[in-house]
């Protein structure tokens, strides 16, 4: 699905990441987790290509295309989805009617007809279910207003319905109680078929107790430390990330 | 700013073309015999020749007014032609095979096709062309509600104690500059007239296209809705892509009577000029209302052309429980300037108002909102709510707001909310990982901005005031 190699990226000449590496097969779900200023958010929007962030070097390989030479929505046309740790609202424009220009774009991208309005309001009926979210959030201006959690629900809401081959999902889990973190993690392993591929991108365990990885990822200062399988979020949980310190100079070094 | 906003917003103006019709134009220049001439080519009574000549007067000891926060260099009025009309036009054609097949093929090209059978059902078009009235669709129709609908230029000679009674009773011939100029020199426009009690049965509507070169157009629209009747109408502006600026200077009077209902609704498109700043129309138009015991008169614009607007349109709330309404969406680009925003003077009791203005500034434009609401001594009870939110796209644009507010009444309660707010980064940045390119984005940010205003719009205009959005926005991305 995804092939990271020796990825550098810097903010405002800082670089944040230093030489990241990772691999995701279809089917696969990968968590990344490690403390604050780690660059987790950043490895996001590097791949989303959000204006700001440089790459210094190293190449993606997404779907067998040069992803980093692509324009941000040449990447979600082709598949690529992030789910925002902090999703911006646009006033005045209702959630339905961008969904549908959105899904009608991507559709169209992939050489699929546009939905009409009857055939996408059914599917977004049902993405709303999935995530309990009330009908009428359709209606309403795309995150206007909305609480945290119902944000993080709209979100994952967006990724039913875009249907997209790799999600990233950044901090899904922040600010979440645990009923809401159990429909936010119900929605993702509903959209686990054996072909889509996760980044889930979290500080705390918590979410990988709903959401069960297939390998976890400890990013510390811009790198790669150590890579496992669930039992290795665990151990994080019980240690933290004191630890990491001492690995992450012995990995600069 | 990110270039995608930049590329986003780049002109391009699709109605900028020129039609080859062969017409007759006055030469360059505005004396009382000029007027004598208008007057005489459209076959005009004494009276109306003696209104215009005595406006004229009038505009002769005036000085065109400077406190609009708008620049550009004075203006020669003895450049101007004063008339233009298509030759063809002069035999005056009793049908539609009459009428030149090239000058329906411009009305066509602009989307608005001048037969019956292939418009929208239930809109009635006039089309102005220059210096006069090309066609007015649907008339038979409106005769049997007793529904006027015809060219104002008609209208003086079939129905001369109406136009009598009521010009000039809103907008007063020495209202101020351009409405005195208007006055003088007005060649062609709309007149309305629905009867006591009647619902018009259609939407009517005025298009206006400026063709020839170095002319001005100065249309005069009065709309009269006698005791408890209802119209709603429209007009549309466009004109071809020129490196000259051309001065369109309009008077639009409407009067409701007791309990009646007017809204009037404009999509102005003219041509804005280039992106140096060569070119585009002036709009300086003079549009008032005024409502009676009970009645409703709404405004609402979507201004997205012309090098340099200069725009009021006002409610004089004369009749107890009258009620003013302005929802206006302004967008400025490239090098535009805009002075816009509305009057709403308070004189009867409860009497109420509502402004909605939505400015969006892009490129290097400026866009001003300036607004009077007016709390009379006899104004018990009345309301006003304004509320005046900016758009920026950009950081070479200006919004400005220069709200006046006078109240002599201390029953009257005015509320007045502003905003200013800029398409963000975050925001394109969410549409495009959706999957949505950058013009898309801005359209539909831009158009969610301008929704409370286009949800006035009659439903058939509300969805061309969201293309045109589009289109003025939509750049040249290669």
């Amino acid at each position: 699905m995804i092939h990271i190699k020796d990825l550098r990226a810097s903010i405002e000449g800082k670089e944040i990441l230093k030489g990241l590496n990772l691999d995701i097969k279809p089917g696969e779900v990968h968590a990344i987790m490690g403390p604050n200023g780690a660059g987790k958010s950043t490895l996001g929007y590097v791949l989303s290509g959000r204006d700001g962030y440089e790459v210094e070097g190293g190449s993606v390989e997404f779907k067998g295309q040069d992803l980093l030479d692509m324009e941000v929505e040449d990447r979600a046309q082709a598949g690529l989805f992030l789910a925002f740790q902090y999703p911006v609202e646009i006033p005045g424009v209702s959630n339905m009617e961008f969904m549908k220009e959105s899904v009608n774009a991507i559709r169209l991208a992939r050489g699929e007809e546009a939905l009409s309005a009857t055939d996408f309001l059914k599917k977004a009926k049902a993405a709303c279910q999935q995530v309990d979210l009330p009908l009428a959030f359709l209606k309403r201006g795309v995150n206007e207003g909305f609480s945290g959690g119902e944000k993080k629900r709209n979100e994952i809401m967006q990724m039913i319905l875009l249907e997209p081959s790799l999600c990233i999902l950044d901090e899904s889990d922040s600010g979440l109680d645990v009923d809401a973190l159990q429909v936010v993690a119900n929605g993702v392993n509903s959209q686990r078929d054996g072909k889509r591929s996760f980044i889930v991108v979290t500080h705390y365990q918590r979410l990988l107790d709903y959401i069960e990885p297939d390998y976890v990822h400890i990013l510390a200062d811009g790198k790669i430390v150590k890579s496992g399988d669930a039992s290795l979020a665990k151990e994080v949980e019980k240690t933290g990330y004191a630890w990491l310190g001492a690995k992450a100079e012995e990995a600069d070094a | 700013m990110s270039e995608q906003i930049e590329q986003a917003i780049s002109r391009k103006y699709d109605a900028g073309f020129v039609s080859e019709i062969e017409s007759d134009t006055f030469a360059a220049g505005l004396d009382e015999s000029v007027i004598e001439r208008i007057s005489a080519m459209k076959n005009e009574p004494e009276w109306m020749l003696e209104w215009r000549l005595k406006a004229y007067r009038a505009w002769l000891k005036m000085e065109e007014p400077e406190w609009a926060h708008v620049d550009y260099p004075k203006m020669d009025y003895q450049a101007i032609s004063y008339y233009s009309a298509p030759k063809s036009m002069k035999d005056k054609p009793q049908s539609l095979d009459e009428v030149d097949p090239e000058l329906l093929r411009t009305y066509e090209k602009l989307g608005i096709p001048l037969h019956e059978q292939e418009m929208l059902a239930g809109v009635a078009v006039d089309a102005v062309f220059d210096s006069v009235s090309v066609v007015t669709t649907f008339r038979a129709k409106l005769e049997e509600a007793g529904v006027i609908f015809c060219p104002i230029s008609e209208a003086i000679q079939k129905y001369p104690d109406l136009v009598k009674k009521y010009i000039g009773s809103v907008v007063p011939r020495g209202d101020n500059y351009f409405a005195a100029l208007n006055s003088a020199v007005f060649t062609d426009g709309s007149f309305v007239y629905i009867p006591k009690g009647t619902r018009c049965p259609m939407e009517l509507s005025t298009y206006f296209r400026i063709n020839e070169l170095n002319t001005g157009q100065f249309e005069r629209t009065l709309i009269v809705a006698e005791e408890g009747s209802y119209v709603s109408y429209l007009e549309g502006c466009t004109a071809p892509q020129r490196d000259e600026n051309q001065l369109h200077a309009a008077v639009v009077e409407l009067v409701a009577m007791d309990n009646a209902e007017i809204k009037y609704s404009t999509v102005q498109n003219w041509y804005p000029g280039d992106e140096n700043g060569k070119g585009g129309i002036y709009n300086f138009v003079t549009k008032r209302g005024i409502a009676e015991t009970n009645a409703k008169i709404s405004w609402t614009q979507v201004e997205t052309g012309s090098a340099i607007t200069w725009k009021y349109p006002s409610c004089i709330l004369k009749g107890d429980n009258s009620v003013g309404e302005f929802y206006s969406v302004a967008l400025t680009r490239g090098r535009q300037q805009a002075d816009t925003g509305t009057k709403m003077i308070h004189m009867g009791k409860n009497t109420r108002s509502t402004i909605i203005s939505k400015g969006i500034s892009a490129g290097n434009s400026s866009n001003a909102y300036r607004g009077l609401v007016r709390m009379g001594p006899n104004a018990d009870g009345a309301r006003n709510f304004t509320e005046c939110d900016s758009l920026l796209i950009g950081d070479t644009c200006a919004a400005h707001t220069f709200p006046y507010i006078e109240s002599r009444n201390p029953s009257a309660i005015v509320e007045h909310e502003a905003t200013t707010s800029k398409v963000s980064d975050d925001q394109l940045f969410l549409c495009r990982q959706r999957g949505l390119n950058p013009e898309k984005a801005v359209s539909m940010i831009v158009n969610g901005f301008c929704k409370e205003v286009f949800k006035e719009l009659p439903m058939e205009f509300a969805v061309e005031a969201g293309k045109l959005l589009e289109i003025s926005l939509e750049g040249s991305v290669g």
